[in-house]
C-alpha cells in the first residue's frame, strides 16, 4: 500500500498527489535539520530554575532534570539519529549494488561467494550481528554507523542480483552480446539504467530499518555517550526518571522518532510508485 | 520416510557449514576489536590493578597469544562442545547460556504464540473485509507498529502499568530477593506479563500484513468466487476455503521470524531488566566478554536456523504439492 498524504478530493491526479507527498516528506526533514541547527547550543544549556517542567505551550516537550529544553534535545537527537541512519543506509545500499552486480556479472565462483555471504549475513539474528560488529569496531558513534552499514545489505543484494540475472537473459542483452559488446559496456549502458531505480528505492526503504536499528543499538548502550544525545540515548536516560513520573521524557522523543521513520517509509513507497513503470502512469 | 532422513541429513550438513563460517567470521571480528577484554572487564577498577596482575589475567584468558593460535584452541574446544569460560559470570559459557535461555524461552514462546494467533486472526479479518473500516483500522495499527521501536513500546507500558497504576512489577523475572526456583508460577507470569505484551504488540505487525495479503488473494481466487456463486457467505468462505490456504504461509513466516523475535527479546529484556539471554548478550557486548559473546552468536544462529528448517519441513509435510516437487527432483 502506498500511503498518500492527499485525499482524492483534491483537484490533483494521483501522480501530482504522489509528487506532493514526496515534497511534503522532504520538507519535514528539512524542517527538522534546519530547526535543530537554529536551536544551536540551546539544547545543551542547563537551567536549574526550569527543572522537570511538564509540557506546556512555551515548552511543548517539557524540560529534563537539568532544565534542558526537551524539544531542542529531541530535534538534535533526531538530527543525529537520522544522519547515522542515512549514512549507514547509503553505505549498505552501495555494498548491495556492488555485490549484486558482481554476483550477476563476474561468473559462477563470485556468484557462489556472494550468495553464500548473503546467507551467512542473514543467519545470525540481526540485533546480535549489530552488537557483534559494534563491539568489533570498539563502540562509539563510529561503531554504530559501521555496524548498521555493514549489516543491511544482504536483502537488497538479493533483489539486485535477481534483477540483473533476469535482465541478462533478456533478448536485447543477448543481441547486444552477439554484436560484440563487452561486459562492461553492457553493464554501463543496459544494466545500470535498469538497476539504478531499484537501487534508489531500495536505499530509501532501508532508511526506516537503519534508523530503528541505530536507535536500538544506542538505547542498549553501544556507541553514543551521554554527550552525543542521539534519540536512543535520550530514551535510555528517560528510563532512569520513569519512577519519578517524568513521563514526557520518554513519550515525546519516541513519538518524534516513530513519525520520522513513518515519513521515511512513505517517502520510499511514493518514490517506488513514481519510478515503477507499472504504477507511474496511474 | 527416506525423504525425511535425506532432509535431516542435508539440513545438518548445511548447519555445520554455516556454524563453521559464522565461527570464523565472528572470531575475526572480535579479535580485531580495539576493546581490550581485560580493561573492559575491570572497568574503573583498572587503576587498582598492577601490570603484573594484568598479565596474569591476560595469561589465564589466553589473550596474550596471537589470534591464529587462539582461534585454533577455541575451535578445537568448540568441536568438543566446550565454549570456554565466561569472564563476567565466571562460569562455563554453555551453563550461562542454557540457564539464561530457559528464562528467555518462556518470554519468547508466549510472545511468539500470542503474536502468531492474534496476527493471523487480524490478518484474516482485514483481508476478508478488504477496504472496510475494520480493515483500515487493522492496517493502520500494523503499519504503525512496523515503524515503532520495540523498546519504546516497552517503556510506555512500563510507565503506564508499573509506575502509574502499579499493577505490574518494574523489573526482573521474579520478586527481588528470591531465586528462580523459589518464585511461584503466578509470580513468574506476573513478571512476564509486560515483556510478553511488548513483544506481541510489535510481532503482530508482520504476520498481520502478510496474512491480509494472502487472504485477499484467496478471496479473489476462482474457488472463492465459485463458493460465493453457490451462496456461501463471506464468513463461510473465510472459514472453509481461505483459512487452509492462508494458514501455511503464516506458519512458515512465524517460524522464519525467530531472528526478529530474538532481537525483540534483547530490547524488551533490557527495558524490563529481565535476566534472560538477550540481557546476557548486551552484558557480554558491553563488558567485553568475548567467549560469551561468541557463544551467544553461535547458539542464536542455531536457533534461527532451526526455525527456518522447521518452516521448510512443515511446508513439505503439509503441502502435498511441495512433496511431489521434492520427490521428482531427487
Amino acid at each position: 500500500m502506498t500511503t498518500n498524504l492527499f485525499s482524492r478530493s483534491t483537484p490533483w491526479d494521483l501522480r501530482t498527489r504522489t509528487l506532493m507527498t514526496i515534497l511534503a516528506c522532504i520538507t519535514f526533514f528539512a524542517v527538522i535539520f534546519i530547526s535543530a541547527w537554529l536551536y544551536g547550543e540551546q539544547g545543551q544549556v542547563t537551567n536549574l530554575g526550569l527543572r522537570k517542567l511538564p509540557p506546556s505551550w512555551e515548552r511543548p516537550f517539557g524540560t529534563d532534570w537539568l532544565g534542558r529544553d526537551m524539544l531542542a534535545r529531541t530535534l538534535k537527537g533526531l538530527r543525529l539519529s537520522l544522519s547515522v541512519g542515512l549514512t549507514a543506509a547509503a553505505c549498505s545500499a552501495f555494498i548491495a549494488l556492488l555485490f549484486g552486480l558482481a554476483a550477476a556479472m563476474l561468473g559462477r565462483t563470485v556468484d557462489l561467494i556472494v550468495t553464500w555471504l548473503v546467507d551467512v549475513g542473514m543467519a545470525v539474528p540481526h540485533l546480535v550481528l549489530l552488537i557483534l560488529i559494534s563491539f568489533a569496531c570498539g563502540g562509539g558513534a563510529k561503531g554504530v554507523i559501521i555496524a548498521v552499514a555493514a549489516s543491511h545489505w544482504p536483502s537488497l543484494t538479493r533483489v539486485i542480483r535477481a534483477e540483473i540475472l533476469q535482465l541478462r537473459s533478456a533478448d536485447y542483452i543477448k543481441l547486444s552480446r552477439q554484436f560484440g559488446k563487452g561486459p562492461y559496456w553492457i553493464a554501463r549502458r543496459h544494466l545500470l539504467p535498469h538497476v539504478i531505480p531499484q537501487f534508489v528505492v531500495g536505499m530509501l526503504l532501508l532508511f526506516p530499518h537503519t534508523i530503528l536499528h541505530a536507535a536500538g543499538l544506542t538505547f542498549l548502550g553501544f556507541g553514543m555517550s551521554p554527550h552525543t544525545p542521539a534519540i536512543g540515548v535520550l530514551l535510555a536516560e528517560s528510563m532512569r526518571y520513569l519512577s519519578m513520573g517524568l513521563w514526557w521524557l520518554a513519550v515525546a522523543p519516541g513519538i518524534a522518532l516513530i513519525v520520522s521513520v513513518k515519513v521515511f517509509d512513505m517517502l520510499g513507497n511514493n518514490f517506488r510508485a513514481l519510478l515503477d513503470p507499472r504504477t507511474s502512469q496511474e | 520416510m527416506f525423504t525425511i532422513i535425506k532432509f535431516l541429513f542435508l539440513k545438518t550438513t548445511r548447519l555445520a557449514l554455516l556454524i563453521a563460517a559464522v565461527a570464523v567470521l565472528s572470531f575475526v571480528l572480535v579479535s580485531n576489536s580495539p576493546i581490550d577484554p581485560v580493561d573492559a572487564y575491570a572497568g574503573a577498577a583498572i587503576l587498582n590493578i598492577s601490570p603484573e596482575q594484568r598479565d596474569i589475567i591476560a595469561q589465564r584468558w589466553g589473550v596474550d597469544k596471537p589470534p591464529i593460535e587462539r582461534f585454533l584452541t577455541w575451535a578445537g574446544q568448540l568441536v568438543q562442545g566446550d565454549f570456554g569460560v565466561s569472564a563476567i559470570f565466571n562460569e562455563p559459557v554453555l551453563d550461562v547460556i542454557s540457564k539464561r535461555f530457559i528464562t528467555s524461552f518462556w518470554l519468547m514462546a508466549l510472545a511468539w504464540s500470542f503474536s502468531g494467533a492474534l496476527g493471523f486472526g487480524l490478518g484474516l479479518t482485514a483481508g476478508a473485509w478488504e477496504g472496510s473500516l475494520i480493515d483500515r483500522g487493522i492496517r493502520i495499527y500494523a503499519y504503525t507498529m512496523a515503524s515503532t521501536p520495540t523498546f519504546w513500546v516497552g517503556i510506555v507500558l512500563l510507565m503506564v502499568f508499573s509506575v502509574f497504576l502499579s499493577w505490574t512489577p518494574t523489573c526482573c523475572a521474579w520478586p527481588i530477593g528470591m531465586s528462580a526456583d523459589q518464585a511461584t508460577i503466578w509470580q513468574r507470569l506476573h513478571h512476564l506479563l509486560l515483556p510478553v505484551i511488548t513483544l506481541s504488540l510489535i510481532g503482530i505487525a508482520k504476520i498481520t500484513l502478510h496474512t491480509r495479503e494472502k487472504t485477499i488473494e484467496a478471496m479473489h481466487s476462482d474457488y472463492a468466487i465459485f463458493a460465493r456463486a453457490q451462496g456461501e457467505s463471506t464468513i463461510g468462505i473465510v472459514l472453509r476455503q481461505a483459512v487452509r490456504n492462508v494458514a501455511l504461509p503464516a506458519v512458515t513466516l512465524q517460524f522464519a521470524s525467530l531472528g526478529e523475535l530474538f532481537g525483540g527479546a534483547v530490547l524488551a529484556e533490557q527495558v524490563f531488566a529481565y535476566p534472560g539471554l538477550g540481557r546476557a548478550t548486551v552484558e557480554a557486548g558491553i563488558g567485553g566478554d568475548v567467549p560469551l559473546l561468541l557463544g551467544i552468536v553461535l547458539i542464536s544462529t542455531v536457533f534461527v536456523f532451526t526455525g527456518n528448517s522447521v518452516a521448510d519441513f512443515i511446508y513439505q509435510l503439509v503441502d502435498p504439492r511441495m512433496r511431489k516437487v521434492a520427490g521428482s527432483s531427487s
